[in-house]
């Protein structure tokens, strides 16, 4: 199970991620209509490559933008969230190993105590998450049975790879299924809402340029996201 | 019934299809059809087909239905937290419906989609800049507005205004004769006191072209007065022109693409007649967005600007100021609590906070000026923008959306706002009127007039 775990599936998992992501951010791009979004994007680049990039930097900044600013309590469970998120599938000493054996090339690696830190931070800040969806009206209105299953399915890697960690039972089962929902991460991300992952800074970059370009920008003043 | 004789598919192209569409009071027998009106599923689901693109289509899958739209959207905060006026909410249970289902909606979908396109958001664009995956509520509302005037679900005003767009070339029964008329007809009445006023007509290479907005020559002529009276102080060599003077765009609010092209290059048209150096518009919001904005989109210039440079009104008042071309008397400053309203169309959409705030640093004396809160960029609409102004079928909701500002403005401690645009003007005074809390509302013309140090050679003979 294990080979067949980090064999043939790893390799089907990145890379139907890598080229969905790849195809589908081509695709986005390819899809702008200057006309449609009444966006000048081609005539104007250069505004609109700055506007593109400060809209992108000041919404990865935590506290960042005023939108940022105006929900602390968010912000902090958001990035919370996000840099564990992030930071720990990439950068975890297992993972590049495996990554290492696999490739030959590793990333750089986080020391055991600050990938715990990340991994605790992630999964009560994705508790708080769920609970605000649960919780709060104007969050569970838009709910739907797809943000409980991304929930889901980006949260199931942590908790086997915790289970796995601390040894809770059965080391070699926990690890599996870790591998096992790892992999089904992969695949969710090009397919479902998980497609934020690279959408995010499409649509950014995006509105970035619309506020660059025909907004603001180009007139000198710059949008205070 | 599928077509009514006043509720129907097809756009309005005459004076008289105006005044037939008009015969009908307040639109009582136009909505009464509307509730039999068929929906051409085929041709919503070819249309969206063909301009939904990856931008409009991103935004709806990615959305992470986080909320953190609602606390920016002030209808949401002014219905006492209504998770049903969540922006996210809106537009998924609006245009994500019409798409999951391919256009497949029916009548009465159509209608309460309607009702949320006009009276739950007024495409002001504020949550567009608090949601972290950048999504832009109010441009994908815009988008709605014109699948459903397609299909002719739209407030009985909104289809009138196109109408006028289309026969008019104007959002009012003005045409180019009766503008030219009061234009001169008011300048008359002020040659007077100021000698030399004059409005020079379809000059060609102005530095100025000036346009404006029809209710100015329907209801507000003594606008056109003072525009003339400022350009002649400030010793502007300016002009307007015969045809392609007016900036506004209901058929912007009313999501009728084909008149907002054919509104916007009658302007076009003008500028490239006139060849000016520049074109100045009033002291309007939308018309600003439409014409300069938006406007060269629709008109399909690639370079997305208007042929020639294109300017708000409040832009040159504060270069006027700066330069000198228009002088203030420090003794005739304004010396009371004001503060000013940034409209959406253009300042959140273009950016324009120093200018207005320049002038408010000519025109008021210092330590009076108080600003809103939020304000700039993060201001709130006026509660009346994008249309929600003049459509009677949703009054008692525009006027529920007017509290938010009342309150802006009551913290404020003003007695006087001012408005530099048409429909913030309108729906301060009708916050007014509807809760009197004693305030007085101007644009900035007639502030400026009043407050002028007029050079030695136009002051009025003694």
């Amino acid at each position: 199970m294990h080979e067949f775990l980090t064999g043939i599936c790893f390799w089907i998992a990145l890379g139907v991620c890598l080229i969905g992501m790849l195809v589908r951010f081509v695709l986005y791009f390819r899809g702008l209509s200057w006309q449609l979004d009444r966006v000048a994007y081609k005539a104007h680049p250069i505004p609109g490559m700055k506007g593109a990039f400060r809209s992108i930097y000041k919404w990865l900044l935590p506290y960042g933008t005023y939108g940022w600013r105006t929900q602390p309590f968010m912000t902090a469970i958001f990035f919370g969230f996000h840099i564990g998120a992030v930071a720990v599938p990439l950068f975890l000493a297992g993972h590049n190993l495996f990554l290492e054996s696999k490739l030959g090339f590793s990333l750089p690696m986080l020391s055991a105590c600050v990938a715990d830190f990340l991994t605790w931070m992630a999964v009560i800040s994705a508790f708080f998450l769920l609970l605000r969806r649960i919780v709060l009206p104007e969050v569970r209105i838009l709910t739907t049975r797809e943000d409980y299953m991304v929930l889901f399915v980006s949260l199931a890697p942590f908790i086997t790879g915790m289970m796995a960690r601390y040894q809770v039972g059965d080391y070699g089962f926990w690890l599996n299924m870790h591998i096992f929902f790892g992999e089904l991460l992969l695949i969710a991300i090009p397919f479902t809402k998980m497609s934020h992952v690279f959408l995010f800074f499409a649509s950014r970059a995006q509105l970035g340029m619309d506020f660059g370009i025909k907004r603001g920008g180009m007139k000198g003043t710059k949008m205070a996201w | 019934m599928p077509e009514g004789k006043y509720c129907n598919k097809k756009p309005i192209e005459t004076p008289e299809e105006v005044n037939f569409l008009l015969s009908d009071t307040s639109g009582n027998t136009y909505y009464e059809e509307m509730k039999s009106l068929d929906v051409d599923s085929d041709l919503m689901w070819a249309t969206i087909q063909k301009t939904m693109k990856s931008r409009l289509k991103t935004w709806l899958e990615i959305c992470a239905h986080c909320g953190m739209c609602a606390d920016s959207c002030f209808i949401y905060l002014v219905n006492k937290k209504d998770p049903k006026q969540v922006p996210a909410y809106k537009i998924q249970s609006t245009l994500g419906e019409i798409i999951k289902k391919k256009g497949k909606v029916d009548n009465a979908f159509m209608r309460h989609a309607m009702e949320v396109a006009w009276s739950q958001c007024t495409c002001c664009n504020r949550c567009g800049t608090y949601c972290p995956h950048g999504i832009d509520t109010g441009i994908m509302f815009g988008y709605l507005r014109g699948l459903l005037y397609q299909q002719g679900f739209v407030p009985w005003e909104m289809k009138i205004g196109a109408g006028m767009h289309r026969a008019f070339r104007a959002q009012m029964d003005v045409t180019n004769e009766d503008f030219i008329e009061t234009f001169e007809w008011m300048v008359e009445e002020y040659e007077d006191e100021y000698p030399g006023l004059t409005v020079p007509v379809d000059v060609e290479n102005a530095d100025i072209l000036y346009t404006v907005n029809a209710r100015e020559v329907k209801h507000y002529p003594e606008d056109l007065a003072e525009a003339a009276i400022l350009f002649h102080v400030a010793g502007e060599n300016w002009t307007v022109p015969t045809e392609g003077w007016e900036q506004t765009s209901l058929a912007m609010f009313a999501g009728d693409w084909a008149a907002c092209k054919m509104q916007v290059e009658s302007v076009y048209d003008a500028m490239e007649r006139l060849k000016p150096k520049r074109m100045i518009g009033t002291e309007c919001g939308h018309a600003h967005r439409a014409t300069v904005i938006e406007g060269p989109y629709w008109a399909g210039r690639e370079d997305g600007l208007p042929p020639v440079e294109s300017i708000h009104y409040v832009e040159w008042l504060a270069e006027a100021l700066r330069e000198g071309k228009l002088k203030i008397d420090p003794s005739k400053r304004i010396k009371e609590p004001v503060t000013i309203q940034d409209s959406c169309n253009y300042i959140r959409n273009q950016g324009l906070k120093n200018a207005t705030r320049e002038i408010v640093s000519h025109i008021v004396e210092p330590g009076y000026f108080i600003e809103m809160s939020p304000n700039k960029e993060h201001n709130y609409c006026c509660g009346g923008g994008g249309g929600f102004n003049g459509i009677g079928f949703f009054r008692k909701q525009r006027n529920q959306a007017l509290i938010t500002k009342r309150d802006q403005i009551l913290k404020t401690g003003a007695k006087l706002v001012l408005a530099p645009c048409h429909n913030c003007w309108d729906a301060i005074r009708d916050l007014e009127e509807e809760f009197e809390i004693g305030i007085r509302w101007s644009f900035l013309k007639p502030l400026v007039i009043k407050m002028l140090d007029l050079p030695d050679h136009m002051k009025p003979e003694e």
